[in-house]
């Protein structure tokens, strides 16, 4: 029968939320790391016992743990994140320029197409490629020396480079999102890299149709559809039918189009899953009510989710990886809040349950469908 | 602890980073030469290499901001990489402290 395994990264370590497909018992495992930050855990498609995790501490600085028996246990791995070449600036917030300096991996994206590749997102904005199993690693350097690099400039939460997806079948294509520079794309395997964020019009930024300086705060795609993109912007959801070249708006009927997840579902390569939050000043959902939205037209007509959601006084955050869905024929839907809740829909968003209530303030959440 | 070519200095890590070196308790490193701050901590993350990075930046090899280092109830955080530590510690009568800064409420 198969399992299902959900990856929890929160601000005081790591958890294993262990499911049959059912989905409704669950066995909690945890905290792995505890103390730490573990921003995102994340396994590979290829070889589901390899599992990646970003630890991290303000104090210890950067470390990442690699297991190889499905997360029972771990070692660690190479944490030396050093830029390529010419180190060069961006813009800081009060507009000076200050040298990019690597702070944490924000993200960890193992490979589609090789099973000892995995890709890291880090902060101060720039990828990473491994090719060992995450024991060395390499800079993707033409993203970060983009010529509209100087012009990038961090997002509350910092410069961040958050989202890295993958074309389904060419391992040259990749796409990543950054906050808040926007969204960049590669087809020569991150060699070159071209803005695509033409339609997304941002009223943060002075000039609305800039190329760079968008707050994106997470995208999405169906493998099914690699040219069509969902992406949930600081504010606004946006899709993307030709691989980037132009974003529409389809925040639609949402109660607010400020969030920080998306995810699509596994089957359904048009139904969409936000969840709105009231603005960037409150960080809490509309109402303090908390609904997943889902779109089964590629956005625009949104419905909310409510079934085993908390619908008072609930004023968590789900942040930007903390969405996932699964591949089991009912598809499951997964988000994690701020506020140490894991929610679980077994049934593509009809009904929820938690199936933790009290962990640390979740980052991040994955999910490993398994044999 | 010393002999003709090595000194034995004892180090006290923090609980993170025993954690992380899968290790319990104290430790003790060889140190050839002299004894100094940085001759100690590349004993310790030659014998612990998951530690490097952790109490020093890896490109430039500087304390994390976070990060101090007591002996004989002194902080010397703040010392010369290349000074030498008091004569207690490489006698091993005090250890090499690795402190994670007190930060927060």
């Amino acid at each position: 029968m198969a399992s299902t395994r959900v990856l929890v990264g929160t601000r005081k370590g790591a958890f294993r939320l262990i499911s049959d497909e059912g989905r409704t018992e669950w066995t909690v495992d945890g905290p792995h790391f505890p103390g730490w930050e573990i921003y995102h855990v994340k396994g590979s498609p290829l070889n589901p016992d390899r599992i990646y995790a970003s630890q991290t501490s303000g104090w210890f600085g950067q470390v990442i743990q690699r297991s190889d028996d499905g997360g029972a246990s771990w070692d660690t791995v190479g944490n030396d994140f050093s830029y390529q070449g010419e180190v060069g600036e961006h813009q800081w917030y009060d507009g000076s320029l200050r040298p990019w300096n690597f702070t944490r991996v924000w993200h960890l994206e193992p490979s589609l197409h090789d099973a000892e590749t995995v890709y890291a997102g880090v902060e101060d904005a720039a990828l990473f490629k491994s090719t060992d199993g995450g024991h060395q690693w390499t800079e993707l350097a033409g993203l970060r020396q983009h010529d509209t690099g100087p012009q990038w400039q961090p997002g509350a939460g910092g410069m961040c480079l958050h989202t890295v997806l993958q074309h389904p079948t060419d391992p040259e294509r990749l796409y990543v999102a950054i906050s808040a520079a926007g969204a960049f794309r590669t087809a020569d395997g991150g060699r070159s890299w071209q803005p695509i964020n033409k339609g997304l019009r941002s009223g943060e930024i002075p000039d609305q149709d800039s190329e760079v300086g968008h707050c994106v705060h997470r995208i999405d795609m169906h493998p099914s559809y690699p040219d069509v993109i969902y992406m949930q912007k600081h504010w606004d959801v946006m899709r993307t039918k030709d691989a980037g070249d132009t974003w529409h708006e389809v925040s639609g009927n949402l109660p607010s189009d400020f969030g920080f997840p998306i995810a699509v579902h596994a089957h359904e390569p048009e139904t969409v899953y936000v969840v709105p939050i009231s603005s960037d000043s409150h960080h809490f959902p509309p109402e303090g009510k908390l609904r997943a939205y889902r779109s089964r037209t590629g956005g625009e007509e949104w419905e909310p989710l409510t079934t085993g959601l908390p619908q008072q006084h609930c004023y968590v955050n789900v942040l930007r990886d903390a969405m996932a869905v699964d591949q089991h024929e009912s598809c499951g839907v997964y988000f994690g809040t701020t506020g140490g809740q894991v929610y679980a829909s077994n049934d593509s968003g009809d009904t929820w349950a938690p199936i933790v209530h009290d962990l640390p303030a979740v980052l991040s959440v994955e999910v490993q469908t398994l044999p | 602890m010393t002999d003709a070519a090595n000194t034995s200095v004892r180090v006290i890590l923090p609980a993170h980073l025993r954690a992380l070196a899968k290790i319990q308790g104290e430790i003790r490193v060889d140190i050839p030469g002299e004894v100094t701050q940085r001759a100690v901590l590349d004993a310790v993350e030659a014998e612990f290499p998951m530690l490097l990075g952790t109490i020093r930046d890896r490109s430039t090899a500087k304390r994390r901001p976070f990060v101090r280092f007591y002996a004989c109830e002194e902080d010397l955080s703040h010392e010369e990489p290349d000074a030498l530590l008091p004569e207690r510690v490489v006698h091993g009568e005090e250890p090499f402290l690795v402190i994670g800064a007190m930060a927060g409420g």
